[in-house]
């Protein structure tokens, strides 16, 4: 199910070949009964933005935790660079993370923060204070080396966080949400200069986050995550454009999922009776959904239906408008499901209102077959809050 | 936009009238006299029964004994603080001061470590905790010393297991190690209490991010956990050391005649030796030691809170 592209072969820009940074293989973790991790392999390559992505407890931040040694994996191997690193503690570990809400020390200065790694692995404190004095210049926080903490702003916080983390030059910097605490715009800003950052350093970046426009802004590949489980891994568009099942393609971007059935070999049934060529490895009779994007449905009256789109274009009536600027989004109600439709306002802007009986056509290599898995989504809906219970009670203070 | 051209909206004037400045004014002082009236009953009797009689003593302190074993205080002077300089208060003082940082030391460094076990346990064995570690409160303090007398006995629980065990009975009873345990089991929740406080207080995370950034137990416990922890170690201390220095009931149950301590010292200059002026100015001293230590922990604790 996993369409993991095998970093060993995977050539840079340059095009030599990388090393695997991270390599995670059948691990699992358990908090009590429950399952936070569930048999997951994964492998990050060197200098790779890899950008974790899921639901609140799907199991991304303790992957996480577990690449940084904050947690223990029950059962499975986890390497860094080859080593095995197990139950190494974090101190012992050639990786550094950036805490979600910084977790920068409050009664220390911004220079000390930052120095602080450095400092405990032996540096000398002058050596550490240049060290760290460079790190700020590098974030562009020179000449608030005396300030502390509290009398920062978040997004300044923020950039004391990623130097004082890459001040010890990790193989591997961990990010757990770090921009979550901001505001959107600082947000932006941010997504820019991190990824600026990692392709200046080329250290591999690994970015848990549950919002996926910032994983797809930001990430080379990205993992998705449900239910502890990893569900695809792949480069935004293949995400987007082919995602393995229901849950990703409802997850990434919005998407109109239409109820369908297998019907042989090449062609599938749509809930109205429509029949399509659709090839599919699924056993005719088997119950899918057909993704079908809002940019790609095309909307306009009956008439103007191309002869050779009528087989699937669909006859319905505009239930509501919203104009976006940048676009206009249609909600039309089909007698069987409502499809959203978004299009350019230069096109069609103002054009249909609520009431107006419309038709929506495709072009039918937008649409994408998914199995549908609804089913194992409700079978693992229960844990998710009790791994989150688990954790809150398992964490230190 | 043209074609959308709209007036601006009009900011109606409210039509109730305004807070004018003297109205304000008045409201203030309404609040204020509102708030007198509410503390009224809590100052009337500070005053009577706590800041009148702290005054009689500082006054006494300045006084002079006289024949008829009273006091005169026409003609105040510094005689009593003088007096502090004896050898036999020096002795008492300096081993009250000893005795009381013992006690001190040791609630520290037994409390630190349950403290910490405490506030890392799910909140329901949390509580379960802190209640177990204040039961002892529930029982009369003048009681539970006379347990500790009944377990340090010769032939106390105590000495029985030692002697059972072939090293021979135990004489604690009556020495200084007597009335340092009494002390530490009297006020070691005075130190577990505000430790935990502020241990509880700490983000967790901070810990973690030491530890990722290559700190070892000690170092972590050393850099991050003690700076944060410090003004429940201060508040600790001084609730600890205070009443420690002016124990009384323990030194007297659990301390023999070599262990006077100041306030049984105080004690007798008062009941006994009718030397009123001296143990004011004792009392007012052991005051004055007590402000200042609360002061440093304001300041302290005013720094990192």
């Amino acid at each position: 199910m996993n369409e993991q592209l095998d970093v060993a072969t995977m050539p840079t820009a340059t095009g030599e070949h990388r090393q695997r940074a991270v390599e995670i293989s059948g691990v699992t973790k358990r908090f009590g009964d429950v399952v936070a991790v569930d048999s997951l392999d994964l492998t990050i390559a060197d200098g790779e933005f890899f950008a974790m992505l899921g639901p609140s407890g799907c199991g991304k931040t303790t992957t996480l935790r577990m690449i940084a040694g904050l947690e223990f994996p029950t059962s499975g191997s986890l390497k860094i660079f080859g080593d095995e690193v197990g139950t190494l503690p974090p101190n012992k570990r050639p990786v550094n993370t950036v805490f979600q809400s910084y977790a920068l020390f409050p009664h220390m200065n911004v220079r000390d923060n930052v120095a602080f790694g450095l400092k405990m692995s032996g540096v000398g404190k002058k050596a550490a204070g240049t060290r760290a004095d460079e790190l700020l210049e590098l974030v562009q926080l020179s000449g608030y080396q005396q300030r502390k903490p509290s009398q920062l702003s978040g997004g300044q916080q923020q950039r004391v966080a990623l130097a004082r983390a890459l001040v010890n030059k990790p193989k591997v910097l961990l990010l757990d949400e770090p921009l979550g605490a901001l505001d959107l715009k600082l947000r932006h800003e941010m997504q820019n200069e991190l990824k600026d950052l990692q392709r200046e350093l080329g250290v591999s970046f690994v970015f848990v986050t549950h919002d996926q426009e910032e994983a797809l802004a930001m990430s080379d590949r990205i993992a998705v995550m449900n239910s502890g489980r990893l569900l695809q891994v792949g480069t935004a568009e293949q995400l987007y454009e082919q995602p393995v099942n229901r849950f990703v393609a409802d997850f990434i971007g919005r998407t109109n999922l239409l109820d369908a059935t297998v019907a042989d070999g090449d062609s599938i049934v749509l809930a109205n009776g429509t029949r399509l060529r659709a090839p599919s490895p699924h056993a005719p009779g088997t119950k899918v959904a057909m993704s079908l994007r809002p940019e790609a449905i095309v909307i306009g009256t009956r008439d103007e239906v191309p002869a050779d789109q009528a087989a699937h274009s669909l006859d319905g009536v505009v239930a509501t408008t919203t104009y976006l600027g940048h676009s206009v989004i249609y909600d039309v109600k089909i007698d069987w499901i409502d499809l959203e439709v978004r299009c350019l306002p230069e096109r069609a802007g103002g054009r249909f209102a609520p009431g107006d009986e419309v038709a929506v056509w495709w072009d039918r290599t937008s649409d994408w077959i998914v199995p549908d898995d609804i089913d194992d989504e409700i079978h693992h809906d229960g844990p998710i809050d009790v791994v989150q219970a688990a954790q809150d009670r398992d964490g230190p203070t | 936009m043209t074609a959308l051209d709209i007036e601006p909206t009009q900011i109606e004037q409210p039509a109730a009238p305004v807070a004018t400045p003297e109205f304000e004014a008045s409201n203030i002082r309404q609040n204020r006299r509102r708030g007198l009236l509410i503390a009224l009953p809590a100052y009337t009797y500070l005053i009577l029964f706590f800041a009148i009689p702290l005054f009689i003593v500082v006054l006494y302190s300045f006084g002079t004994r006289n024949r008829f074993r009273g006091t005169d205080l026409a003609n105040w002077n510094l005689e009593s603080y003088r007096a502090l300089g004896d050898d036999i208060v020096r002795t008492v003082l300096v081993r009250s001061v000893t005795l009381a940082l013992i006690t001190t030391v040791i609630c520290l460094l037994v409390a630190y470590p349950l403290a910490y076990y405490i506030s890392t346990r799910p909140p329901v064995v949390r509580n379960l905790m802190l209640v177990l570690v204040m039961i002892p409160f529930w029982t009369n303090f003048l009681v539970r010393n006379y347990a500790w007398y009944v377990i340090l006995g010769t032939d106390g629980p105590l000495s029985r297991v030692t002697e059972t065990v072939g090293i021979g009975e135990t004489r604690l009873l009556f020495t200084q190690t007597a009335v340092v345990l009494g002390l530490v089991y009297g006020f070691l929740p005075f130190m577990v209490l505000p430790l935990y406080a502020s241990i509880e207080r700490i983000d967790g995370r901070l810990l973690e991010a030491s530890r990722d950034l290559y700190a070892n137990g000690l170092q972590s416990f050393r850099k991050v956990l003690l700076p944060l922890s410090m003004p429940g170690v201060v508040a600790g201390s001084i609730l600890v050391f205070i009443p420690s220095l002016g124990a009384y009931v323990t030194p007297e149950i659990l301390g023999g005649a070599k262990t006077t301590l100041l306030g049984s010292y105080i004690v007798t200059q008062f009941l006994t030796a009718s030397n009123f002026p001296l143990g004011a100015a004792l009392s007012t001293v052991l005051m004055a030691i007590m402000l200042i230590a609360t002061m440093v922990y304001f300041r302290k604790g005013g720094r990192t809170l």
